[in-house]
């Protein structure tokens, strides 16, 4: 197998201010092109693990490497530069700047990653080309990103998480603001994308019936462990 | 692409940037505003009296001689005799010399005895000379031009009497000798528009029967007798001066105050008036400082704005973390956004004041005889506008830094 392409080992974190409120990820990877979802109900510490992964928050302790890298070593701007260069993000709702045009959104991680954006020969029109793969309509590229519908800005979210091929696309319930039928055809444009960009993707969601399309279903209190110590 | 997204950011607020726009432009219009009219106050003030290199009269001090010789003040401590300005005016340096005689009123209006040549000697607001809108100068020993506003507030015509009172505020008048307006002058914005200009043997006459400030009891000399008489002045109460060269002002200036048969005080009108502006000058600061006040108001108001705003915007600065961007950028954005604010702001005032010229300058010509150069933005005023968005970076700091503490303490999740 080779490299996984995040790894955490021996993680622990708690959080400032509420003592004896600690999670803790003794090993859990996720390989190159793998596809994972995590199941957990909500509190389970699911926000928690992605924002550590995504390096906005520093564990106490252990490792977590991204693509190869400890991004615990980095520093706060580091980690920030290399979240940008290496992980795209999709969250439940409100993805996208509502005053920005979808194309300066999906653009927007470029400006923070230099490397990513020297992977995109003409940003432009790769960001064009894969809106058109997600089934956008040509007249929304220009469009301010609220005049979109709720599926729309998804699918944008989408095309800006994989400009530029970043190796982890970690997504937060991206399908919860959706009706089933719009879930289905959401997850399949971005089944078919991962599997065109080999991406790894990284999906959180409380909802298993999702599972049957990842190659691996993990449930969040097999590979992390909350303790609540008596006050 | 960051600025592209600030400006569509505060495009997407535009009724409260533009509330905070307007705040910021109307206040900056008015410290600019309130700064041309001091500095048009000062220059027309400057240009109350130009093209005269000296003003003499009797020794006092320099301000004061200013105040009764050019703006109608206060009173003349003492006269010239008409034997020192005989020997100022045979002095080779001089160019030209107006005599002016001052004490009598009508009205509330001063009357000033002086030659025909004063109408081509007398410039102001940089070399302009007096006009006479109706009539014509005065021909008549009992002829008299007056000023602008003196036909303005008595509703005088050419060809009407007046009768002239001896000294100020005064009720005994020189009824025997009445005066015919023969000109009424153009408005000019000096006080030569309150005054009534007669000729320096105009005054004489009218005190033939006069002795020490009190009419003679019983003598009343005919008007067609003291046409007669050698009206020759004994006295004049000051004069202003043109020199040959320029060079030659302070050894003339010189020799005045040391003139020995006489204490007599010559200025340079340009000094005294710098002086007189120091005194008058520091209410004018005050407005200064108070509409600088209304500055600050202005831009406190946009911190206020920026921090009512910070918790609706969690969402997006959140989205940019997520994105990569670093805290210092949200930090960074907050100022930027901030400094368009406050320029848009600036430049919205300055419009705004060009119009307000445009309308207000003749206006404020003609009634106060203030002339406002529309002007090019001079240095000063950009370095006001920048300061103004150097003001609003500053008021900035303090909201950004709140919002560089809540994104790092977000992250990427917003809890909501």
């Amino acid at each position: 197998m080779t490299q996984p392409v995040l790894k955490l080992s021996g993680v622990t974190f708690r959080w400032p201010g509420r003592a004896g409120f600690a999670l803790s990820v003794p090993d859990f990877s996720v390989a190159a092109g793998e596809s994972v979802l995590l199941l957990g109900d909500s509190g389970a510490g699911k926000s928690t693990l992605l924002s550590l992964i995504c390096g906005t928050l520093l564990p106490e302790s252990g490792t977590i490497l991204v693509n190869g890298t400890d991004i615990t070593g980095l520093s706060g701007a580091g980690r920030d530069r290399f979240r940008a260069e290496q992980i795209g993000v999709i969250f439940q709702q409100f993805n996208l700047l509502p005053f920005g045009s979808v194309v300066d959104n999906i653009l927007l991680p470029l400006r923070f990653a230099p490397q990513r954006r020297g992977r995109v020969a003409d940003a432009r029109a790769d960001a064009a080309a894969i809106c058109t793969a997600l089934g956008l309509p040509g007249d929304v590229f220009t469009a301010k990103a609220h005049t979109l519908s709720v599926g729309q800005q998804q699918r944008v979210a989408v095309a800006r998480a994989l400009i530029g091929q970043p190796p982890l696309i970690v997504a937060d319930e991206p399908t919860s603001a959706l009706d089933a039928n719009s879930q289905a055809a959401f997850l399949d444009l971005l089944f078919q994308q991962k599997a065109a960009q080999n991406t790894a993707l990284l999906m959180v969601s409380h909802d298993p019936r999702l599972g049957d399309r990842f190659d691996r279903v993990v449930g969040i209190t097999d590979i992390a462990r909350i303790t609540r110590a008596a006050a | 692409m960051i600025l592209r997204l600030a400006l569509a950011s505060l495009f997407a607020r535009a009724l409260t940037v533009g509330m905070t726009i307007l705040a910021i432009a109307l206040s900056v219009m008015l410290f600019l505003g309130v700064e041309k009219v001091r500095t048009g106050a000062k220059a027309s003030f400057a240009d109350t009296i130009s093209g005269t290199d000296l003003i003499v009269g009797a020794r006092s001090g320099s301000v004061q001689l200013l105040l009764y010789s050019v703006f109608r003040i206060g009173n003349a401590t003492n006269n010239v005799t008409w034997q020192s300005y005989q020997d100022i005016a045979a002095r080779p340096e001089i160019d030209w010399i107006v005599p002016i005689s001052l004490g009598d009123s009508h009205r509330q209006f001063r009357v000033m005895g002086t030659t025909r040549e004063f109408f081509d000697r007398y410039k102001y607001r940089q070399g302009r000379s007096l006009a006479i809108a109706q009539g014509a100068v005065m021909d008549d020993l009992f002829d008299t031009v007056i000023g602008a506003d003196v036909a303005a507030t008595l509703g005088y015509r050419v060809g009407d009497p007046i009768v002239v009172a001896h000294g100020l505020a005064s009720f005994t008048e020189h009824k025997d000798q009445p005066f015919r307006i023969s000109g009424i002058l153009a408005k000019t914005g000096t006080p030569v528009d309150r005054t009534v200009i007669v000729s320096l043997q105009a005054i004489e006459a009218i005190h033939v029967d006069w002795r020490s400030g009190a009419q003679i009891p019983g003598q009343s000399t005919p008007v067609d007798v003291i046409r007669q008489m050698d009206l020759t002045p004994k006295a004049v109460t000051a004069a202003l001066i043109g020199v040959q060269s320029p060079l030659q002002t302070f050894r003339l200036q010189r020799a005045i105050n040391e003139y020995p048969q006489e204490p007599l005080l010559a200025v340079l009108p340009g000094v005294a008036l710098q002086e007189l502006w120091a005194i008058v000058g520091i209410a004018e600061t005050a407005l200064l400082a108070v509409s600088a006040m209304v500055v600050v108001t202005a831009l406190i108001g946009m911190m206020a704005t920026i921090f009512s705003s910070l918790n609706e915007r969690r969402r997006e600065m959140a989205i940019f973390r997520a994105m990569g961007a670093r805290p210092g950028t949200i930090f960074g954005l907050l100022v930027i956004e901030a400094m368009l604010t406050a320029a848009m702001g600036a430049v919205l005032g300055l419009a705004l004041l060009y119009a307000g010229l445009f309308v207000a300058q003749p206006v404020l010509d003609s009634a106060f005889g203030l002339w406002l150069p529309i002007d090019a933005p001079s240095l000063r005023e950009g370095l006001v506008l920048a300061g103004v968005v150097a003001a609003g970076a500053l008021v900035s700091l303090v909201p950004a830094f709140r919002a560089y503490r809540l994104s790092l303490a977000d992250g990427m999740m917003v809890k909501s």
